[in-house]
């Protein structure tokens, strides 16, 4: 497993940085041939875990990351904040509970979406969700 | 900001003054503002040096609020409400001749003339040709913002135009990403127009909507809710394979909201629904 940069680094402050996150993942999982079933799990699973830094972390930041694997490619994205963090984890990974009065659907359905779901937290230290998505290349199988 | 003594506003104010139509010329030719008449462009340098005097007699060449660049941010606000290309002058090219004009002067006035007060005189200059630039990036921002604000009015407006398909059949396509503002603008548009037009099916397509996530997915479905407690039926439309998939993954359920591949699938149920019959006029 290689060490990999950061591609890109959106800050989450607005309703309007949202939008910008989801764009800046389209255009990374674009850029390495995702097809779009793919894309649009990746920026579905971006918009759900970048409202939620904004709503319930107060804003953070969104780290676009890409690795080479021996056969495939992974986009990796950091959602981090310094907001009041998760008390059950549990319970905020229950399909249907919402602190918020949404449906209750975005965590639960980002760590669906996909491949490789991280989520690093701790009451009043805010909280860190990484996802991966691998791309696996149809000439190395 | 270096304070500047005042001796030296002195010596400057008058250089300044004894050099005005050299300096003119310089900044003429240096073709900053880059004007179809040369006219214009002495009349905005002379504008421009006026508003640079004043602030360096008053110690305030840093300060881009002061009243002797106001004058200056008229003249900068014609330059950048006239460049519709994107060409933006470089006032940058002011400075040199400034201080070349400066470093003679000091020169001619003998041989002790380059002295500190040479080089706190050239600061001051240097200082006044920067705040004025600060003031054209001041100005290009603001005319960022306010073509930014007026083009978000105008989306919100534009994008969410409800069509009549049929009597009793309204259609409303939802295109690009559905921020809070616009989503509610497109509802409220629908449930008036039920109203209006005594609609029984509101058609919504999403074919233009590039992802759904769950707040897009609510807000659909409380659309459809809200027009179902006025008597019309919703149907969502456009759903693409790869959003379909998505949504399931997701867990969306969007429970007895109908839901069609396509628009003219809905529209053919929504016919239905209202009673209507499409029949082919070739009895064969």
């Amino acid at each position: 497993m290689t060490i990999v940069p950061t591609v890109r680094e959106v800050p989450i402050r607005t309703d309007m940085d949202i939008v910008g996150v989801r764009q800046a993942v389209r255009e990374v999982a674009v850029s390495v041939g995702f097809s779009l079933v793919d894309q649009t799990k990746v920026v579905t699973a971006a918009s759900e875990l970048a409202r939620n830094t904004l709503k319930h972390g107060g804003g953070g930041t969104a780290e676009i990351e890409l690795e080479e694997r021996a056969d495939s490619t992974a986009l990796r994205l950091v959602f981090r904040d310094e907001g009041p963090g998760i008390g059950d984890v549990e319970l905020a990974l229950r399909d249907g509970y919402s602190s918020s009065g949404g449906l209750g659907l975005g965590l639960s359905g980002a760590r669906r979406l996909a491949d490789e779901f991280d989520l690093r937290t701790a009451e009043g230290e805010g909280t860190t969700v990484t996802v991966a998505f691998v791309n696996r290349d149809p000439a190395a199988r | 900001m270096t304070v500047t003594a005042q001796d030296v506003r002195d010596e400057l104010a008058e250089f300044l003054r004894e050099r005005r139509p050299d300096i003119l010329r310089a900044w003429s030719e240096a073709n900053v503002l880059s004007h179809v008449d040369p006219a214009d462009t002495e009349q905005e340098s002379a504008e421009l040096l006026a508003g640079v005097v004043q602030a360096i007699r008053d110690g305030a060449e840093g300060d881009s609020g002061h009243e002797g660049f106001s004058a200056a941010r008229s003249v900068l606000g014609t330059v950048v409400s006239g460049s519709r290309d994107g060409a933006r002058p470089d006032l940058a090219a002011l400075k040199p001749p400034l201080l070349r004009l400066w470093t003679e002067h000091r020169r001619s006035a003998g041989p002790d003339g380059l002295t500190e007060h040479a080089v706190d005189g050239a600061v001051a200059l240097s200082t006044a040709v920067d705040t004025l630039r600060a003031v054209l990036l001041e100005l290009e921002v603001d005319a960022g913002l306010e073509t930014i604000r007026a083009q978000r009015e105008q989306l919100t407006e534009l994008s969410t135009p409800v069509i009549k398909l049929w009597d009793g059949v309204l259609a409303i396509p939802l295109i690009g990403t559905l921020d809070s503002m616009r989503s509610q603008a497109a509802t409220e548009n629908l449930l008036e127009q039920i109203v209006a037009q005594q609609a029984r099916v509101a058609i919504l397509d999403i074919t233009g909507v590039p992802a759904v996530d769950t707040m897009v997915a609510q807000h659909l479905l409380k659309t459809a809710m809200a027009a179902r407690l006025m008597g019309a039926e919703c149907i969502i439309s456009g759903i693409r394979p790869q959003i379909a998939q998505t949504m399931v993954q997701l867990g969306i359920d969007l429970g007895e909201v109908a839901t069609r591949a396509t628009l003219a699938d809905a529209l053919g149920y929504a016919l239905r629904t209202t009673g209507m019959a499409v029949v082919s006029d070739q009895h064969s």
